[in-house]
């Protein structure tokens, strides 16, 4: 087999800017959600590093990775470490299958800006994520505090329930645009106007996507699903025996988790890097330009998502554990039922 | 029996449908807590930005000179007295020939001393005080690291000579 290494480079290069990328939104995501908490509580959030705070991040990175890095001697020493790094690994897994622009078309070839646009991309998502609950559960077990373990159970049986309601809201859609391939999906909703209605998914699913936007609040354990992390009850939950930069890890993660979600969510619901207009963008400017303009999109859909999520987290108290585990199993996955119902029959006979 | 008639009956009617489904009220939730984004903040900077203390506020002692920059305490031992906290002590001396221009009278405060630590900033010393030597400034307590340091001499008390500060 013959090794093409023009074709290597470019993947490598592009995985490298796709991973520094969504560590420096990751980063940024933390400095973003102190200052949102700070204005929403007319506090003004941190100023003191650089302009508007904005050294903060590194100042909080560089604090976890000179602290102290303890692992507790009653705890799973591999796994206690495996947690982290998994929990990490698997929140930078999923960016591969995301379509961050399209085809750069150049007399040399074209340049695809998706790492690997594989067929069943939602799938690997779904696979992925689930895989990211072994990274808590690890955590937890191997820290070998009880609080730890309650903590890590619910954050795994939160996950599980909410995936099963995540994925029955997604079937629906994959019925409409019969693809699993992100990149098919994207294509399908190419500008935003076409054939007297909108191309974006949100406008072909809503009900859809609200279930799967609640679903990915839980899914990310953030409010008001933060449960695993539920301060008052678990005191600091799954990483309580964490320290240094495993901490960080963890915490980290769950911000390119995040960014990541925020990204997928875009791309299946919103378009992606598509935009109203598009073509004549495309027909007036060259193909890299276009491209950055394209990626600029996708990343301004991904940052009001961002946002959002962290709105809400500001906005609504903590569901309790019973609560949670109603909305999802006995609101949730009905709704995602009926949703597929309904979309089946439009299908049938009203597209035909 | 109702004791007061401030209690409210709470309704405990089970939850519409409306309610039941959260959403009308997460975008109530969400319009109170964007609007306070463009609230206007409460925070005042504080080393940058610094609020007017009030004219009745009592601070850090001073040891006051006349204006000719001599001491104006005589070692009398009234803020002493007045002090709630004794907070004050005070070591008398008698002036020598020549030194009349360090001290205003025959008799000064070879030593004097307060202890910020037992200190309550209630003025009453500077209400004393029959020769206007001893002020409260407006100047917050700094902090230090022992409690020796907390106890202020007559040096530290001192406001800075008048003249000598000129020529300097």
């Amino acid at each position: 087999m013959q090794l093409d290494i023009a074709f290597i480079i470019e993947k490598v290069l592009l995985i490298s800017v796709i991973l520094l990328g969504s560590l420096g939104i990751a980063m940024y995501a933390t400095w973003a959600e102190r200052k949102v908490a700070a204005v929403m509580q007319d506090r003004r959030g941190p100023n003191r590093a650089g302009f508007m705070g904005l050294l903060q991040p590194m100042a909080d990175g560089l604090k976890l990775f000179f602290k102290e890095e303890i692992i507790p001697d009653r705890s799973t020493r591999f796994l206690f470490i495996l947690g982290p790094a998994l929990a990490m690994l698997t929140a930078v897994m999923t960016s591969a299958v995301v379509p961050w622009g399209p085809d750069i078309v150049t007399e040399n070839g074209v340049i695809s800006l998706q790492v690997a646009d594989i067929n069943i991309g939602i799938l690997f998502i779904f696979g992925v994520v689930s895989l990211g609950v072994y990274g808590v559960m690890l955590g937890g077990w191997a820290s070998n505090n009880k609080f730890s373990l309650l903590s890590s159970i619910r954050a795994a049986s939160q996950a599980i329930s909410y995936e099963l309601a995540m994925g029955l809201s997604l079937v629906a859609m994959l019925m409409m645009t019969g693809s699993l391939s992100l990149r098919e999906i994207v294509e399908q909703q190419h500008g935003f106007w076409d054939g007297g209605y909108f191309t974006w998914n949100f406008f072909k699913q809503p009900l859809g996507f609200f279930i799967f936007l609640t679903c990915a609040f839980a899914e990310l354990n953030r409010a008001p699903f933060d449960l695993p992390e539920c301060e008052s009850e678990l005191n600091m939950g799954y990483h309580q025996e964490y320290s240094s930069m495993k901490l960080g890890f963890y915490l980290f993660a769950e911000y390119i988790n995040l960014f990541i979600s925020s990204t997928v969510i875009a791309t299946l619901f919103f378009g992606g890097y598509n935009f109203p207009f598009m073509d004549q963008v495309a027909a007036s400017v060259s193909p890299v330009l276009f491209a950055i303009i394209c990626v600029l999109t996708l990343l301004t859909k991904a940052i009001c998502i961002i946002l959002f999520f962290m709105f809400i987290r500001w906005t609504l108290p903590r569901f309790r554990y019973d609560q949670l585990m109603r909305l999802g199993w006995k609101s949730l996955i009905p709704l995602a039922l009926v949703n597929m119902v309904i979309t089946g029959a439009v299908i049938l006979w009203v597209i035909k | 029996m109702k004791l007061t008639n401030r209690s409210a009956q709470i309704n405990r009617d089970p939850m519409t449908f409306g309610e039941k489904i959260y959403l009308p009220a997460i975008a109530k939730g969400l319009s109170i807590t964007v609007g306070h984004i463009f609230k206007k903040k409460a925070t005042v900077q504080y080393p940058e930005e610094k609020r007017p203390f009030s004219p009745v506020f009592r601070g850090l002692h001073i040891l006051n000179r006349d204006e000719q920059g001599r001491e104006r305490c005589t070692a009398c031992g009234l803020c002493a007295l007045a002090c709630p906290a004794e907070a004050i002590t005070m070591e008398a001396a008698e002036r020598k020939a020549g030194e009349e221009n360090l001290y205003r009278e025959e008799k000064y405060a070879a030593k004097y001393e307060i202890n910020m630590l037992r200190c309550i900033f209630c003025g009453l010393c500077e209400e004393a005080c029959p020769k206007d030597a001893v002020y409260l400034s407006e100047t917050v307590m700094p902090t230090h690291y022992s409690r020796s340091s907390f106890i202020y001499k007559k040096e530290d008390l001192l406001i800075a000579h008048p003249h000598k500060q000129e020529s300097k």
